[in-house]
């Protein structure tokens, strides 16, 4: 090629060079490709001739060509690098650049890889503006914008490797930094070149399929269609049964609460009424009815009261009870072996405990079953003991919703949230339960011998019953009646004597007998079917509000009635209908606030008397005389020699 | 809530007791639009109902331009349990006379005269009107500092009768004291208290969500036109609502916490830093689609967001007692 010719006329077109240049470095880095090209005899010799300069031997020892190069080139040199400074304005021949290019790519590739010139070297400086002889000459814009037009395709030349190029490469990395906004974007740019790169392979798999969005209600859309669908075994059975079923209708009690403004949306009461369904269908029952809801702090129980069929459900508990009577034999057999040579035994008797009702008795006549939503499984709740009903009236807490929640409270309760559920549900149902008075009779005289006088805790549908009307119903509260008994203090509905284990067992109590007889009492609560004009109020609210659904049509009218004591807690009568709900928290109306129970008394000391009292040391002196005593009486039996010589001893100790 | 949506909002919020019978229901319907003419209200909310021993009260708030400017409030009183027909109605209308005639502020325009100039004073003017069949309304007095301390004493239920006057005796003796050297009265009408509660309840437990109502530069607060719903998981966190009252806390934030707010849309507090922690619940709810918020501290209020629209709103149906054992049940 005719390089060295033209390089000294042509000046101002060499610096077309300048962005063909640029990439080669990149493409070839490190000097050794050029090595075998630059050492062809024709190459290197023009080399010599026409470029090189002595500068390079300093900057680049290493390299075996460069030494070959001629010195005292120097200005060429200064041309060199000003060139390559100014190289936007040669223009006029941009293809014969780009010809020459090919050829000069090496070289100015090791030129390149000089670097900056370090300020006691002679090149230092050349690069900088103003020490260029071709500074002085301002560019034409016009082939300023050639330059700018080819340097930028230049850049949007694809790689043949990658399909990628430089250009739209700058651009994603810039945007990259720009939107993110990296903290030294410049020490990290390796990186996310790097990552905008790798980017490029993964977001293209993207763009092909949109992530859908699972939203909550999708899994809450797909529980509540189980709902609706039918299994299979189901059908047969229904139309079986049809005329006798324990499917409450929801849909019915929910309108004559509606009327009164009680009530879920219609949309949910459905639902829960199918869930009804689910579980009437699962369970051997024989009555249900939807209790009603009670309100969480992060869910919300629905409450299904259900009786089973007769002998169903006690297997169960049998099973339980023999468990615990089994644990309870076991604890004692471990209890005597330990016996033996252990501390003595704290006297300490706890009170009796009051054993649960049966099954289908009193506070657990009825088993519930609540879930979180419907659709969800229903869970049983465990039957009541006592001790939670006790407990659970000294306490107020809030429900979460998860029914293995602890109750955190004092005093402790004993259980978690589905026990306290449990107590809650039986407190309700105790306190609101309630029917028009006559629509429930006791159960008749035959069976009551039969039963023993327990008669009375049992009523019947009246088959005579006659409905009063709406406004009759409102007008006194003696036209309602419980028909749920009420929870004695005891905790339970029939009143258990407490004492009468120990004297059963052995005559180990006669003691305790003799210290609390008076405790004997029987607690009677009000009995069944009491009306409930005699309710107490609290303070001077009374217990129950009555109202009316309606006044403009007082013939259709429901008689509604709202409890004062456990607020959410309502009934309604119309005709030979009634029913009762509960919609709300779970907790009994307190005037004021709430006092939680005290902690227990500290227990007392021990009385102090002389023989607990630490006896004080005796001094030398005493010590001294008892042993002097005790010698003496030992000698005493001795001889009357001796006794003499041992009396003068003791008057000199003294 | 906004009247025009209370059929719909009721079905979303419906926790168990609304009091809004169905007669009471279709009632409104017809009586708040009336409302909205005869006052001459930009927008008429229902708030709630207070359930009284005997009675209950029914509440709508009329709002003029402004929205954050004081409020009228209106009520109705509804029936009391007992008693028949047409003897009934006289006691109504009695208790209208004595709730808002009185007031001398039969004619719309005595209202307007009161209605709230945007000056930015909070000073909220509440109105009563006794009525019979959630037809007729009656103007509520304004409540006052002192009433809203007052009524902070009296404790139990609503009675259900607005000239129903509370003694204070029942309060502890020192609250007394203080009430006799100051030479006020020992008594307090119902009504009175039912303005405060009403005023309490709003301060406390008002909420709304955020960006649904931004505030100009002129200081007056409207509803966001732009406002399409808080995202689902924006739905779920309680930063996302604020008490629609005058803020407290945001003026004690830190520089660095204020730096993220936007003047127009954060110019209230959030739920977030409510005292006592917990004292909202926040659920989804009908199969997830609404978020229902429920106060523990105000038992009975009930916020619902259908999230992604601008459906959402408040109201109370409760006794118009605060839960004062709130930190032993948690």
């Amino acid at each position: 090629m005719a390089e060295p010719g033209w390089e000294p006329e042509q000046s101002p077109q060499q610096p077309q060079e300048g962005p063909g240049r640029l990439p080669s470095e990149g493409s070839e880095p490190g000097g050794e490709p050029y090595r075998p090209q630059l050492q062809e005899p024709g190459a290197a010799s023009e080399y010599q001739e026409g470029t090189e300069e002595a500068s390079y031997e300093q900057h680049v020892p290493e390299t075996n060509f460069s030494q070959a190069h001629t010195l005292g080139q120097e200005s060429h040199q200064a041309q060199e690098v000003s060139m390559y400074q100014t190289y936007p304005l040669g223009t006029q021949e941009p293809r014969g650049a780009y010809q020459s290019y090919s050829e000069r790519d090496h070289y100015h590739a090791y030129e390149h890889k000089h670097g900056p010139y370090l300020p006691h070297e002679p090149g230092y400086g050349l690069y900088q503006p103003g020490y260029s002889p071709y500074d002085d000459q301002t560019p034409d814009p016009e082939h300023r914008m050639l330059a700018f037009q080819n340097a930028k395709a230049y850049l949007l030349k694809s790689s043949v490797t990658s399909g990628l190029n430089l250009y739209d490469h700058l651009v994603n990395v810039l945007t990259k930094i720009l939107d993110e906004q990296p903290t030294n974007p410049v020490d990290i740019f390796e990186n996310i070149s790097k990552d905008v790169k790798a980017a490029q392979f993964q977001k293209k798999m993207d763009t092909l399929r949109d992530e859908h969005e699972v939203l909550p209600s999708f899994d809450s859309a797909e529980m509540h269609r189980n709902l609706f669908l039918k299994t299979d075994g189901e059908g047969d059975e229904e139309q079986e049964e049809m005329g006798e079923t324990p499917l409450p209708n929801v849909m019915e009690t929910a309108f004559y609460f509606e009327q009164g403004g009680i009530g879920l949306s219609r949309d949910e009461t459905y639902l829960i009424f199918l869930a009804l369904k689910k579980l009437v269908s699962a369970q051997p029952i024989q009555t249900c009815r939807f209790w009603g809801r009670i309100l969480g702090q992060e869910m919300n129980y629905i409450i299904a009261e259900v009786q089973y069929h007769e002998g169903e459900e006690e297997e169960e508990t049998e099973e339980e009870e023999v468990m615990v009577e089994g644990e309870k034999r076991m604890e004692e057999v471990e209890d005597e072996e330990k016996e033996k040579g252990e501390p003595p035994k704290s006297t300490y008797k706890p009170p009796p405990v009051i054993p649960k009702e049966e099954n289908g008795t009193g506070a657990n006549k009825y088993v519930y079953f609540v879930c979180n939503e419907p659709g969800k499984p229903w869970v049983k709740l465990p039957p009541v003991t006592p001790a939670q009903i006790v407990c659970a009236r000294k306490i107020k807490k809030f429900f979460t919703g998860r029914l293995d929640a602890p109750v955190v409270s004092f005093p402790p309760f004993p259980g978690n949230e589905a026990n306290y559920l449990r107590a809650q549900i039986a407190r309700i149902s105790a306190g609101t339960h309630v029917s028009p008075l006559g629509y429930y009779q006791f159960t008749e005289e035959g069976d009551e011998d039969e039963e023993g006088g327990e008669g009375r805790d049992d009523c019947e549908e009246n088959p005579e019953f006659e409905p009063l009307s709406a406004f009759e119903m409102v007008e006194s509260l003696s036209t309602w009646v419980h028909h749920v008994p009420s929870i004695l203090n005891q905790g339970r509905c029939v009143w258990f004597n407490p004492l009468q284990k120990p004297e059963e067992e052995e005559g180990e109590g006669e003691e305790e007998k003799d210290e609390v007889p008076d405790e004997l009492q029987q607690e009677v609560g009000p009995p069944l079917l009491t009306p409930l004009s005699e309710d107490e109020g609290i303070q001077n609210i009374p217990a129950w509000t009555a109202s009316v659904s309606t006044k403009l049509t007082p013939q259709y009218a429901v008689a509604i009635l709202r409890s004062n004591r456990w607020p959410g807690a309502y009934a309604f009568a119309c005709g030979t209908k009634f029913g009762n709900i509960y919609f709300g928290w779970g907790h009994k109306y307190s005037l004021g606030n709430h006092t939680p129970a005290l902690p227990p008394p500290v227990q007392p000391e021990y009385p102090d008397g002389p023989e607990i009292s630490e006896a004080a040391d005796p001094t030398v002196e005493e010590e001294l005389a008892f042993k002097a005593a005790r010698e003496q009486k030992a000698l005493e039996s001795m001889e009357e020699e001796e006794e003499e010589e041992f009396e003068d001893e003791d008057d000199d100790d003294d | 809530m906004d009247a025009s949506a209370l059929h719909t909002a009721l079905q979303l919020a419906a926790s168990g007791d609304t009091g809004l019978s169905l007669e009471k229901r279709a009632a409104l319907g017809a009586s708040l639009p009336l409302l909205q003419r005869d006052y001459r209200f930009e927008r008429v909310w229902f708030w709630g109902c207070i359930q009284g021993v005997r009675d209950a009260y029914y509440i709508a708030q009329g709002l003029g331009p402004d929205l954050a400017a004081p409020r009228s409030r209106l009520y109705r009183c509804s029936e009391g349990g007992a008693g028949n027909g047409p003897g009934r109605r006289d006691g109504g209308v009695a208790g209208e006379r004595l709730g808002m005639r009185g007031l001398g502020l039969e004619s719309p325009a005595a209202v307007r005269g009161l209605r709230p100039v945007p000056d930015g004073a909070r000073a909220r003017v509440a109105l009563v009107a006794g009525s019979l069949n959630c037809v007729e309304w009656s103007l509520l007095p304004p409540a006052t500092e002192e009433m809203v301390a007052q009524a902070e004493l009296l404790e139990g239920r609503f009675q259900g009768d607005p000239s129903f006057e509370y003694e204070y005796a029942e309060v502890n003796a020192e609250d007394d004291e203080r009430f006799l050297d100051d030479g006020k009265e020992l008594t307090m009408k119902e009504e009175n208290r039912l303005v405060a509660t009403i005023e309490q309840i709003d301060r406390a437990v008002g909420i709304i969500p955020r960006r649904a109502f931004m505030k100009t530069p002129l200081g007056s607060v409207h509803e966001n036109r732009n406002f399409e719903g808080l995202s689902l998981t924006e739905a779920k966190k309680l930063s996302s609502y604020f008490h629609f009252t005058e803020p407290v806390n945001l003026k004690n934030k830190t520089l660095l916490e204020k730096a993220d707010l936007d003047p127009s849309t954060d110019f209230l507090d959030s739920l977030e830093h409510d005292v006592p922690q917990g004292s909202w619940t926040v659920q989804l709810e009908k199969g997830s689609t609404v978020v229902v918020l429920r106060s523990l501290l105000w038992l009975g209020l009930t916020f619902y967001h259908v999230p992604v629209t601008k459906q959402y709103g408040y109201i109370y149906c409760g006794t118009g007692e605060k839960n004062l054992d709130l930190p032993f049940m948690l």
